[in-house]
């Protein structure tokens, strides 16, 4: 995480730092993925709601029944959600085969585009956790509890474990996304509690907590995004002034190794949410969303 | 990284265990307390049995949305079901047993069994009466029950007890367990301030008799006085010349090799 000079090919260039354009058009224009994102988020939000309450409908086949846990799309595609469907077997349960099918069909869209994209474009508790950061930073707070970021990893073996254990999908039945999720689309209750501890976990115990630091399903989509994912943000080393921008951006700055972005020619890191923000706010345009299959050909 | 000396590494090592120990006694107790679902939080027709149900079920609400009477709702936080699974409650709104079954149709985990052949076949709970607080057990001509019952003369029978002449006959409702789907629309009409018939979820209500209980072959225990019990019970056979141990025990001497208590 050096903001200095490390490597020798980028010797005397002067380090110029990101500077918020003054006009409308410019300021939408960092903001763009921001805005592309919470449209992604509300809108999928509104296709499962708009299914349940108002029967949206194309050709007389509901639009999107379901949530984010399993649903269908157009009474045809199956989908379901891999990581659930994966505690659900480890609590020694085997559903029916079309929950396989969904599971397969959601795990490919996330290959495609990359893993963890899921958590900054699609999981309603981004909006909770990105809001917390703001106010955060807003009120200088300083965290109570710092913790590695690979702490997630053990809290997915945990829940597996428990899962075996327990005989029941541990994460799932404990999930603030999956009880925010689906108290939007069903109704508010209780659950909105669980909602607010993440807002206030984030905010006064632990700077991006649960996002950054403890999400299992953030963990799962973590290692599919490193093993596989195919959408990354491409790294143009010689562009580069180690600014350090990209990495106060940066909703998970442990992906932001120079060395490694040096050699890899992308954020290849597992933990990257493709959220755009350090695209956004590098001053040399020396990162851009690309494939992976191109970017292994130019390294 | 510091270096530590193998004393702080075991300490790391072992704060570390502690800590996910904590964490996991907190989980399991969390997941545990959801695990209770209130006997009469009802579950959509074509369920598996209540723990398989909850753990299989994927949390995702399209029986609720293919319900066409708005009686299924998804459980929340700490609520009277697991989290995020289907429930109803019959006096709130009972089940319509729809003779397609939409709720099970839809299910994509099988924790609705999506190919259920018969609505009537569905077990989603028994019905209960408080005879001390029934209308009709009372005396009085109420029946509702029965008359709301979709499987009625066959899950819910009058039982017709006749009284002195100056009063009219009773005629008691009886629950039949074989008929019984558990929809709830007894308990929904039951005109008592709280339902004097209830639905329970088939764990809360059914017996178990035990494998060594072996009725007769017409299904019935003989009341009768038995003549000869080698007809239920086969005759005891010694196999060895011995006498059969225990019957005479205090009468027996103990067998070679083995002594008696002081």
């Amino acid at each position: 995480m050096s903001t200095e000079p490390v490597s020798a090919s980028t010797p005397t260039r002067p380090v110029r730092h990101f500077v918020m354009p003054k006009t409308l058009s410019g300021k939408l224009y960092y903001w763009r993925f921001v805005i592309a994102r919470r449209f992604v988020q509300l809108s999928v939000l509104l296709l499962f709601f708009g299914t349940v309450h108002w029967g949206w409908k194309i050709a007389g086949k509901p639009l999107l029944s379901g949530n984010l846990s399993a649903s269908k799309l157009l009474d045809v595609i199956p989908l379901a959600d891999p990581f659930a469907v994966l505690q659900i077997v480890c609590s020694q349960h085997w559903p029916i085969l079309e929950a396989f099918i969904g599971a397969g069909v959601v795990l490919l869209i996330y290959i495609l585009l990359g893993g963890r994209v899921f958590c900054a474009w699609v999981c309603p508790i981004n909006m909770v956790t990105d809001l917390a950061n703001v106010a955060r930073e807003k009120l200088g707070v300083r965290s109570l509890i710092v913790v590695s970021h690979k702490v997630r990893y053990w809290g997915l073996l945990l829940v597996l474990l428990l899962s075996f254990l327990l005989g029941v999908a541990a994460f799932e039945w404990v999930s603030p996304i999956g009880i925010m999720h689906r108290e939007l689309i069903f109704g508010i209750g209780v659950g909105f509690v669980a909602v607010l501890g993440v807002f206030l976990f984030d905010l006064l115990i632990m700077a991006r907590g649960w996002c950054g630091h403890i999400c299992p399903l953030g963990a799962f989509w973590s290692i599919i995004g490193w093993a596989t994912g195919q959408v990354k943000v491409a790294f143009d080393n010689k562009a580069c002034t180690r600014c350090g921008d990209c990495v106060k951006a940066c909703p998970e700055p442990v992906v932001m190794n120079f060395k490694n972005l040096e050699s890899d020619g992308m954020v290849r890191a597992g933990e990257c949410t493709n959220c755009g923000k350090c695209i956004a706010v590098c001053p040399e345009n020396c990162l851009e969303f690309d494939l992976r299959v191109r970017l292994g050909k130019s390294a | 990284m510091k270096e530590i000396n193998r004393r702080q590494f075991i300490v790391r090592t072992a704060q570390m265990a502690g800590v996910a120990a904590c964490i996991g006694v907190v989980w399991q107790t969390m997941v545990r307390g959801e695990a209770r679902a209130a006997a009469n939080a009802l579950r959509p027709p074509g369920a598996l049995p209540e723990t398989d149900f909850a753990a299989q079920c994927l949390k995702c609400g399209q029986c609720v949305r293919a319900c066409p009477y708005g009686t299924l709702s998804l459980s929340s936080f700490s609520d009277v079901a697991p989290v995020g699974t289907p429930y109803f409650m019959a006096r709130n709104i009972p089940c319509e047993m729809c003779v397609d079954i939409p709720c099970a149709r839809v299910c994509p985990s099988g924790a609705l069994d999506a190919k259920f052949p018969d609505i009537e076949k569905a077990r989603m709970g028994i019905a209960v009466i408080d005879e001390e607080n029934c209308l009709s057990w009372l005396g009085l001509r109420c029946e509702i029950c029965h008359r709301v019952c979709p499987l009625s003369n066959k899950a819910i029978t009058l039982n017709i007890v006749e009284r002195g002449s100056s009063k009219h006959a009773k005629f008691e409702p009886v629950v039949h367990s074989e008929a019984c789907t558990g929809c709830g629309k007894c308990e929904k009409a039951c005109p008592t301030e709280q339902a004097a018939i209830r639905v329970l979820r088939p764990e809360f209500v059914k017996g178990k008799l035990g494998e060594h209980y072996r009725p007769a072959v017409d299904g019935h225990f003989q009341t009768q006085t038995i003549q000869n019990n080698t007809d239920i019970a086969p005759e005891y056979k010694p196999t060895h010349k011995q006498k059969a141990p225990g019957l005479e025990y205090f009468n027996q001497e103990l067998p070679e090799g083995k002594e008696g208590r002081p």
